[in-house]
């Protein structure tokens, strides 16, 4: 069943379009993720859901019924802000409670949902304090905990976890998972960040300047980026862009040169013009230094993250250099001369306005 | 942080010498509300004297004291509330949803208050004729509140920029009306803030004096038509004169006092975080 749908969604400010024709749908129980560069009119879009932006055209569905017009509170969303948005002069208990006292829940009613939500996140002996008195993790327990309370036909997240250090950001993000298992429940998620959109989406939406640029699964935008911006934006550390000049073409087979010594055939390519020049994308885990390798480079950087280290290696293709990940500790230093090669069997291949039009072997599922 | 001996001794001396030369007018207003009139006029002015409560006695027996600061209690406080009822609105509109004109329109209102009053003098004297409110209650009211308008809608919508947007987003996903919003959340987070924007428009209108004395003659008449009224006639007694000011100015001078903390928080709001 459809739970919400949005149809060719715009949004100007002033003349200025943000939003620029979105359309797609969220299914119940899915747990959607907008993610893109800062700018790119996710939180806009958001928003617009959530009923604090007017919707300059378009339609936008809740369950077959058209809530354009349909003034915040009524569409049955609840939205936990970046800033949490705690009301300070309120306890937690008071905070949570908030829209059932304007909705006239008596006391009583008021105080079970309450704990309920509490339970389910474990603040139940924070009830009494004021946000001022909470650590930034349970002031994030609190907000969301606002949002249970509702019980509504979609949660809205706008970049909840951007506030808090690094690792309280990990835990909240398996709860928030968790919580969505438990909870079941519709949930739009708003991030620049791509780790979280790929370990907690169940889709993912990725914007650009107010455009889809492509909807899908985590891995599906993995392994199949549909354009360079995708494929630049999903995955981390991010894939490398190298030129490639078209040197021949026999039906689906392509043979491209990287470097006057380096040349590569790939098969199964789609139309690509009459382009020369073509972007090859490689993940920095398909490229391995190996002495014998038909790329050659000189190291610039080594970061040793402990289970893999990055080697960036400046080897002549391109403006920037080639990122390499290797598994485990690697021992090389800056300044030393490698051989690189790169592994066909996952690449893509993009053309001139950064379509892709092919790529090497499927992944095998382990 | 501490400072050095210097910069402590300097800011002793300019902060007492500053607050000397503002109160001196009313300390010494203060003494010569207890002088006789000669002693009130002798060169050169005598620091030491023995007090007399004649002026006191002269001043509450010609006037009736007690109707005239009846009518600025009714006045200054009808009008504060009618202002901040109007402008809180206002206030509202334009710190979370501004618009791209909202900064025009803020010192434009402000710039209102930069016109003499006098210039407008005529026109509302002849309003105020035709439509019977010379001398009443209510049109001192009337031209006080909107008087006052401007400055309570500044002072409001500073303490209402100072609320997170987010705060108010979150209470209308909540269900919350402009109403709601503003006594669950608006009116508990700015409490301070209303607190002396209501002092400061008393205040204002407690001392305003030109078209108290322009559009009154006895009916609704304010402490400061009062304070003229012992200029005109008879000639200048400084004594009684210094008198009737005191008396008019005691109530608000003690209200001040009481609530000189909210009164600064007010005034140097946004100024100083």
């Amino acid at each position: 069943m459809v739970s919400l749908k949005l149809r060719d969604l715009r949004k100007s400010f002033g003349g200025f379009e943000v939003v620029k024709g979105v359309s797609f749908e969220v299914s119940e129980g899915e747990f959607v993720v907008f993610v893109g560069p800062s700018g790119c009119g996710k939180s806009t879009l958001l928003r617009m859901i959530a009923g604090l932006e007017e919707i300059t055209a378009g339609e936008l569905l809740l369950d077959g019924a058209r809530v354009n017009d349909v003034a915040p509170d009524r569409r049955g969303l609840a939205m936990v802000f970046q800033s949490y948005a705690l009301y300070p002069h309120m306890t937690v208990e008071q905070n949570m409670g908030f829209a059932l006292r304007l909705a006239g829940v008596g006391k009583s009613e008021r105080r079970r949902k309450v704990e309920q939500a509490a339970r389910i996140l474990q603040i139940e002996n924070l009830l009494n304090r004021k946000p001022a008195n909470l650590s930034g993790g349970q002031r994030q327990r609190v907000a969301i905990g606002r949002a249970i309370v509702r019980n509504p036909k979609v949660f809205l997240f706008d970049e909840p976890l951007s506030n808090l250090d690094a690792a309280l950001r990990v835990q909240m993000r398996m709860e928030l998972a968790a919580l969505h298992r438990e909870l079941k429940g519709t949930m739009i998620y708003v991030t620049h960040d791509q780790v979280e959109a790929m370990t907690m989406a169940d889709r993912i939406v990725v914007l650009r300047e107010g455009l889809v640029e492509q909807i899908g699964s985590p891995l599906s935008l993995y392994n199949e980026p549909v354009n360079l911006f995708v494929a630049g934006f999903i995955g981390s550390p991010k894939m490398n862009f190298l030129p490639a000049g078209l040197l021949s073409r026999d039906g689906g087979r392509v043979e491209l040169s990287l470097s006057p010594d380096v040349r590569l055939t790939i098969d199964d390519v789609a139309e690509t013009g009459s382009a020369q020049a073509l972007t090859l994308g490689v993940r920095p885990d398909m490229i391995h230094v190996a002495d014998h390798g038909p790329l050659r480079g000189q190291v610039l950087l080594v970061e040793r993250l402990g289970n893999e280290t990055l080697i960036h290696v400046d080897a002549g293709i391109g403006s920037e250099p080639v990122t390499v990940s290797h598994q485990g500790q690697y021992a090389v230093s800056a300044g030393e001369a490698v051989g690189l090669s790169i592994d066909t069997r996952r690449i893509h291949l993009f053309s001139p306005s950064g379509r892709r039009v092919a790529r090497g072997l499927q992944p095998t599922q382990v | 942080m501490r400072k050095s001996l210097a910069v402590r001794i300097a800011n002793f001396v300019i902060g007492w010498s500053a607050a000397i030369v503002f109160f001196f007018p009313i300390f010494w207003m203060a003494l010569t509300a207890f002088k006789t009139e000669p002693a009130a006029i002798a060169t050169p002015p005598k620091l030491l004297f023995s007090p007399t409560m004649i002026n006191m006695r002269a001043v509450l027996d010609s006037a009736d004291y007690l109707h005239f600061f009846q009518n600025s209690l009714i006045i200054s406080c009808a009008a504060t509330l009618l202002a901040i009822i109007l402008g809180t609105p206002a206030a509202y509109a334009m710190a979370f949803f501004p618009g791209g004109r909202t900064k025009d329109v803020l010192v434009w209102m402000l710039s209102t208050k930069m016109m003499p009053a006098v210039g407008v003098l005529v026109p509302i004297y002849l309003i105020f004729r035709d439509a019977g409110l010379l001398d009443t209650h209510v049109g001192l009211i009337a031209i006080y509140t909107l008087m006052n308008l401007p400055i309570v809608v500044w002072l409001i919508y500073t303490f209402f920029k100072d609320i997170p947007k987010d705060l108010i987003e979150a209470a209308r996903m909540d269900g919350a009306r402009p109403l709601s919003q503003f006594f669950f959340l608006l009116l508990p987070l700015t409490a301070p803030g209303f607190a002396s924007t209501g002092l400061l428009s008393v205040i204002f209108i407690w001392n305003e004096a030109f078209w108290s004395i322009n559009l009154t003659v006895t009916n609704a008449t304010p402490l400061t038509a009062f304070i003229a009224s012992f200029s005109s006639p008879q000639g200048l007694f400084w004594a009684k004169l210094s008198a009737a000011s005191l008396l008019a100015i005691a109530p608000i001078m003690l209200l001040g006092w009481l609530t000189q903390k909210q009164l600064v928080r007010g005034l140097t709001f946004g100024a100083v975080k």
